[in-house]
């Protein structure tokens, strides 16, 4: 077993990687508010990775109330949603998410009877939290969490319970809950940390009961002491440990929080569990929580709505389903220089095409870029600076890889290890070039002919 | 309980540009990094100014004009947009410039600069696709066309105004006198107090402007630094073996060593692109400094073995292609 060492600040990191500006500043100290039931929300059938939902629904103008089940499939990869407002159903649409899926999704037209503000925070974060499942079984609180329709609020949003259950023949020794937030601007997790450590301690030892493991640790990027203070207090009497890690993007990245934490390599291609790791975002930690002591599904997350394109930016408790105009108008609406809105960070995340999308369980943020906040340079020859290699936290050659990948050099491509890339976007941001990296050799993984 | 919130007024309209991640960009660009190469090289020039007075100056202007002039021309003649501004050429006649004696004719620094932004750079599609560093197969040319107005000999003027050049450069006299007992001391080594080709002489310089390059991230550190080991190591062994060569401090400071290693072989279009790689290009260069120095009819070594590494660079790229962390990427997965 690696033993965990720890110093004040951040001891742990990955080699490479870049240091983008951090500017959590205009969101960090905005306690998370939750927003006012909206007139109506649309519930996607399919917020996770994995395989879609069937309404349970079908009928329009049925009543449903906050956490009923409205969709469900049998598929072993993925989650039930459910209603996060009361009211009445209307008939099944289809729309289009940020990631460019298109989708059936259940509108719901608001009751006249909604939970409050303060209700809804408190059943959130508020109130005691357990930190003794020693009589719960762990099938049971796997069962839990599937029903709630938990996934990954980091951001990837696959069902929480199907890495609770690993197959037969992998041994899982270590939870890590990931609260290193790495992606520029966002803060829900911060907020999270800093105002309901209770929640996430607790389902943090939620999960580690159900997978039986007992080493679990918390991991937090450096420039956030605020929340490595309140997490160890709060993890004070459990087996619960907290590190803080270097500031360096992607820390968060599941791979270079491992090597950061536990000095463990996950192989190309592989997944932590092949080193015995299960990695759960805080937000996850904190809905798992909610999910198993409080027996209530996924219907709120928060999110961070920010960015100098954004009058007021805030932290969100908003239902699932919500749309970003309302998310927007909440935080005091766009300013006159909003040039772009990014679902997620700005390093990883989607734009928008329209704020008429509805929130779902993977969106962490709404980033609102102004012109100047977006490079406007021309693409320039490439000089063989040897840079975007520098920070690949892989250790690519993205130069390479882009080059094969414009002229559809597929065996070029595969000697520099081009599906080895977990496009984190540091090669694009380093090369003074203004070459699209990531952009052209996300697109060739996408061509490249399977053999 | 309360009510739900009124819907309210649509927020402003503003232009949204729909484009894939990442968002956000360092400010580094192209320009930039030659920026920081012309800063690098302001120690060079100032103390090729102190040595050689304004003929130093009157070099580098010329090289540096003519090979902006020769891009402007070239690119015009192919149609492309000018790319002056990124600096590259500005860049080449700089080096180019301070490769030269201070005597040298107007006219060999004017036809330097035609062959290395027409042969060096433009020949292979401009900057970023050339494979040899334009300042040198300048250089290199006009060394040999010219050799008796360029030429080692050249160098020594028994009557000029500056005192540095009324004799000959240090590695001359060793390779003319074979031995190093009458080189100059270290330190004038050191601070450039020699005869020699303008930005070569001052190690001080090149240290002071090679660390700004590399501290500004604009050089690959690792180049240099191998140049360095690859040098002192091979010089050290034949020092041991014979105590009448060179001394491994003498090869470091003398010469245009250190110039080659911190402002031509760091070119990044034409040094590898990997770790690994640029070590290897760095300890390449340094030993054929060396063997150059040693074994060839020529008293230094640098253009050439800059060359020859260039020549090197693609297969050196394709030879240390990195594992990726967790091990080389397994077959593409069938759907
Ligand atoms: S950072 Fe850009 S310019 Fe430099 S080697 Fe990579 S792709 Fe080329
Ligand atoms: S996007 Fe891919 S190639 Fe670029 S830095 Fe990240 S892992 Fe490396």
């Amino acid at each position: 077993m690696t033993t965990l060492t720890d110093a004040p600040h951040g001891s742990g990191t990955f080699p490479r990687g870049i240091h983008p500006p951090h500017r959590k500043k205009p969101a960090e100290a905005c306690t998370i508010e939750v927003l006012p039931t909206p007139a109506q929300v649309t519930i996607p059938l399919l917020q996770h990775t994995g395989a879609p939902n069937e309404p349970l629904i079908v009928k329009p103008r049925t009543d449903v109330t906050v956490g009923q089940k409205i969709g469900a499939s049998d598929a072993f990869i993925s989650a039930p949603v459910h209603a996060s407002i009361n009211g009445q159903t209307a008939r099944a649409t289809a729309i289009t998410l940020p990631n460019g899926r298109h989708v059936n999704a259940i509108p719901i037209k608001a009751g006249e009877e909604q939970p409050s503000a303060e209700e809804l925070y408190d059943d959130h974060f508020g109130g005691d939290w357990p930190t003794d499942y020693s009589d719960r079984e762990p099938k049971e609180i796997i069962e839990a969490i599937k029903e709630a329709g938990l996934v990954g609020l980091g951001g990837a949003a696959f069902p929480t319970y199907v890495k609770l259950s690993p197959p037969p023949g992998k041994t899982i020794d270590t939870l890590l809950l990931n609260g290193a937030e790495c992606e520029p601007y966002l803060t829900a997790d911060y907020r999270l940390m800093v105002e309901a450590q209770a929640a996430i301690v607790s389902g943090a030892l939620a999960a580690a009961r159900a997978m039986q493991v007992d080493n679990i640790v918390i991991a937090i990027e450096d420039n956030k002491p605020q929340a490595v203070d309140k997490m160890r207090q709060a993890v004070q009497g459990t087996a619960v440990q907290v590190i803080a890690v270097k500031t360096k993007y992607p820390q968060g990245g599941e791979k270079q929080l491992i090597l950061a934490t536990l000095k463990r390599i996950v192989p190309t291609g592989g997944l932590p569990l092949d080193v015995g790791v299960v990695v759960m975002n805080v937000g996850t930690a904190a809905a798992a929580a909610r999910a198993v002591a409080r027996g209530k599904p996924l219907t709120h997350r928060v999110i961070t709505v920010t960015g100098a394109g954004v009058n007021h930016p805030k932290n969100v408790l908003a239902p699932v389903g919500a749309t970003f105009t309302e998310l927007v108008n909440f935080c005091g609406g766009l300013t006159e220089d909003a040039a772009r809105l990014v679902a997620g960070g700005p390093m990883m995340g989607f734009t928008l095409g329209s704020l008429d999308t509805p929130v779902t369980k993977g969106a962490s943020g709404l980033t609102v870029l102004t012109q100047q906040d977006l490079r406007k340079a021309e693409e320039t020859a490439c000089v063989r600076c040897g840079r975007c290699v520098d920070v690949c936290p892989l250790n690519l050659v993205p130069t390479k890889i882009a080059l094969a990948a414009r002229c559809q050099a597929w065996d070029l491509a595969k000697r520099y290890h081009m599906v080895a890339c977990m496009e984190c976007g540091c090669c694009a941001y380093e090369c003074p070039a203004s070459i699209p990296l990531v952009q052209l050799i996300r697109m060739a993984k996408a061509q490249a002919p399977r053999d | 309980m309360s009510e739900p919130a009124p819907a309210q007024a649509d927020p402003p309209k503003p232009q949204l540009h729909v484009a894939p991640s990442p968002h956000l960009a360092s400010t580094a660009t192209t320009g930039g990094m030659m920026l920081d190469v012309l800063i690098g090289l302001l120690p060079v020039t100032v103390m090729a100014a102190y040595y050689f007075g304004l003929h130093a100056l009157i070099q580098v202007g010329i090289c540096v004009g003519s090979c902006m002039i020769f891009e402007l021309m070239f690119n015009a003649m192919r149609g492309k947009p000018a790319s002056i501004l990124d600096g590259s050429a500005a860049v080449a006649g700089a080096i180019l410039g301070l490769s030269m004696p201070w005597n040298a004719p107007w006219y060999a620094g004017v036809v330097g600069s035609l062959v290395a932004m027409g042969i060096g750079k433009i020949i292979f599609g401009g900057l970023g696709q050339n494979i040899f560093n334009p300042a040198m197969v300048g250089r290199t040319f006009v060394m040999i066309s010219f050799s008796v107005s360029i030429g080692s000999a050249a160098y020594v003027v028994h009557d000029a105004p500056m005192e540095v050049v009324t004799q000959a450069s240090p590695l001359s006299v060793a390779k003319e006198a074979a031995g190093a007992a009458d080189l100059p001391g270290l330190w004038a080594l050191f601070i450039g107090n020699v005869n020699g080709s303008l930005g070569e002489t001052c190690s001080l310089a090149c240290i002071i402007g090679g660390l700004w390059m590399v501290l500004r991230r604009s050089a690959a550190w690792r180049t240099p630094a191998g140049s360095v080991l690859g040098l002192a190591v091979i010089s050290l062994i034949a020092q041991l073996i014979d105590p009448q060569s060179l001394t491994m401090l003498q090869h470091l400071v003398g010469g245009a060593f250190l110039f080659g290693a911190f402002f031509i072989a760091t070119d990044p279009v034409t040094s590898p692109v990997t770790p690994r790689g640029q070590w290897i290009f760095g300890i390449g260069y340094g030993v054929l400094v060396f063997l150059i120095r040693q074994y060839s009819a020529y008293p230094e070594g640098v253009a050439f073995a800059i060359l020859l590494m260039n020549a090197l660079t693609p297969l050196i790229n394709r030879w240390t292609i990195p594992t990726p962390v967790g091990g080389p990427a397994p077959a593409l997965v069938k759907k």
